[in-house]
């Protein structure tokens, strides 16, 4: 790894609070590291408030309940096995039309002020992001090499990318769902048409669905920040730089 | 409009002015370049990228670089993306429907059990027009044929299927796209139960009745005396499970699924056509023929 010339200066020179750091409700851990009474839960910095992990898990059993019924609905071996194709056909309806719900309800109070900022954050990219991604097929070591020197922000490439697919994956199969369920009013073609959107994306939604638990599996601080909300500076220092920094205060205008 | 003091400028020149101005923001939307690249830094692989700004953007930030709260808003774009690409979808589904199936058929019959996993607009799909399955036992099963005729029957399930049989193999083709090639029939012609029952000269049409209550369907008397439209007890070398519309129901070979009442319960011999239940519901073609109607071109099912 080649540090940055002025990494230290930048962490060294940004303590002066303000900013977003409240809005984070970020706790940063002492230099000296905690003190003994402190509870262990304390340690570390927010990297999702409640509100943010509520909406992930009600989101990630939706998924899991669509996937589930969705098999059940059209992979013939577990159609026979299951049966009860209107009850499954109900159920997978409904979570249909919930799937947007936590998101939704989550972003959308003053409660869901961490989750804004959070889905700005993932929606901007800066150019270490383009670099991250673009080693994401190069040989381990170099990509090790490369991903090192980049000073990213709270989120990968990669998970930039998982957001943007969830996001639009989501208004795309509630847009043929519905097409699918209430086929009335639309042309046939169009029906045609949302049936294989629906079947296409679905299969490409339990690919990236499958993809993220590997991820999370493989980096599980990250994991439990979704479970317990924090990580340690060091993770972010590792994982986040920029977003460390951000936290740390940067004076802005 | 170029001299137009509102025109906006591009959004990389315009980020430096946004909130959070720092001291990296210029770095990440600069086109200058006048963004220090660290020595030595391992080229990245030249794997050329589609999004032009992208390319532009400099390599690497700078010590100072933002959160990522400031960038380019690619994750916008690419939500968008994946929605526009579904809108394309539906809208021209048909077309790239036909071309997928062609790609994943070898795919699907070398693959097996996996390959069924992957969508296909030749496989089942089960409608019912009522909330949920109607279930008729064997046992109590009844099939009535009536109306314009001169003896009305009524068949159980045994002695239906006491009539000399008829083997059809033909694709199953839905208006809606989805189509399951070869599909193996069995059951009694309707010419056969229409001449038993013994058709009166005012007799034009016939009307299908579904016990779920609901469905009903229509075939003109020509139509229905073709050899390949019979009312069938067996599938695909099995009884026809309740989801397919067992244990009897009418198949009609050369026109789209819709005509193929599940669950028969009634025919009725009628002096007129009586459109059926798509017919007036979905506005689906009366005379259903796979390839000419309902503005469909698909090949002949046999």
């Amino acid at each position: 790894m080649i540090p940055r010339p002025s990494e230290a200066s930048v962490a060294a020179g940004r303590r002066s609070g303000g900013g977003p750091a409240e809005s984070q409700e970020a706790v940063p851990e002492s230099e000296g590291g905690p003190p003994a009474s402190e509870p262990s839960r304390r340690r570390g910095i927010v990297r999702f408030d409640r509100v943010e992990r509520t909406a992930h898990w009600l989101n990630a059993s939706l998924f899991l309940v669509l996937m589930l019924t969705g098999l059940a609905l059209y992979f013939e071996p577990v159609m026979a096995l299951v049966g009860r194709r209107r009850l499954v056909e109900d159920i997978h309806v409904y979570a249909g039309i919930a799937l947007p719900l936590p998101v939704l309800v989550s972003a959308l109070g003053y409660w869901g002020r961490g989750l804004r900022l959070d889905l700005s954050r993932l929606n901007r990219w800066i150019p270490d992001d383009t670099i991250w991604l673009r080693v994401s097929f190069a040989e381990r070591r170099r990509r090790q090499r490369i991903r090192n020197q980049l000073r990213l922000g709270k989120f990968n490439a990669g998970q930039k990318l998982n957001a943007a697919f969830t996001a639009g994956a989501i208004v795309v199969m509630l847009g043929t769902g519905v097409i699918l369920r209430w086929y009335h009013p639309w042309p046939l073609s169009w029906r045609t048409g949302a049936t294989l959107v629906h079947d296409w994306l679905a299969v490409a939604i339990v690919i990236v669905v499958l993809g993220h638990i590997r991820f999370a599996l493989a980096d599980p601080e990250a994991l439990r920040s979704m479970i317990h909300g924090r990580v340690t500076r060091a993770w972010a220092k590792r994982s986040a730089p920029a977003w460390l920094d951000e936290l740390d205060g940067p004076p802005r205008q | 409009m170029p001299n137009d003091p509102r025109e906006r400028p591009p959004d990389s020149s315009r980020e430096p002015s946004g909130p959070g101005d720092g001291p990296g923001e210029r770095a990440a939307g600069s086109e200058a370049g006048h963004t220090p690249v660290p020595p030595r830094r391992t080229p990245v692989p030249e794997r050329p990228r589609q999004d032009p700004e992208r390319r532009r953007a400099p390599r690497g930030g700078t010590a100072a670089s933002p959160g990522d709260a400031l960038g380019k808003p690619i994750g916008r774009r690419v939500a968008l993306g994946i929605i526009g690409a579904g809108v394309v979808g539906v809208v021209a589904g048909r077309r790239i429907g036909d071309g997928v199936n062609a790609l994943i058929r070898p795919l699907q019959q070398a693959s097996g059990g996996i390959g069924s996993l992957l969508p296909s607009t030749d496989e089942w799909v089960y409608y019912t027009v009522t909330s949920g399955y109607p279930h008729e036992s064997d046992a109590r099963y009844r099939l009535t044929v009536d109306g314009l005729v001169d003896h009305p029957q009524t068949y159980d399930f045994s002695s239906l299927k006491a009539l000399p049989p008829t083997h059809l193999t033909a694709d199953f083709q839905c208006v809606t796209g989805w189509r399951v090639p070869k599909v193996h029939w069995t059951g009694v012609r309707l010419a056969d139960l229409l001449d038993r029952a013994g058709v009166q000269a005012t007799g034009r049409a016939l009307r299908f009745e579904s016990f779920d209550g609901v469905y009903t369907e229509s075939l003109t008397l020509d139509q229905a005396r073709r050899p390949d439209v019979i009312v069938a007890w067996e599938m695909l070398g099995a009884p026809i499970t309740t989801d397919h519309g067992g244990p009897v129901r009418l198949y009609v070979a050369p026109m789209y699924g819709y005509k193929s009442c599940k669950w028969l319960k009634r025919i009725e011999v009628t002096d007129n056509v009586i459109p059926g239940y798509w017919e007036t519901e979905g506005n689906y073609s009366v005379n259903a023929w796979v390839g000419r109607s309902n503005g469909r071109n698909d090949p002949p099912t046999e």
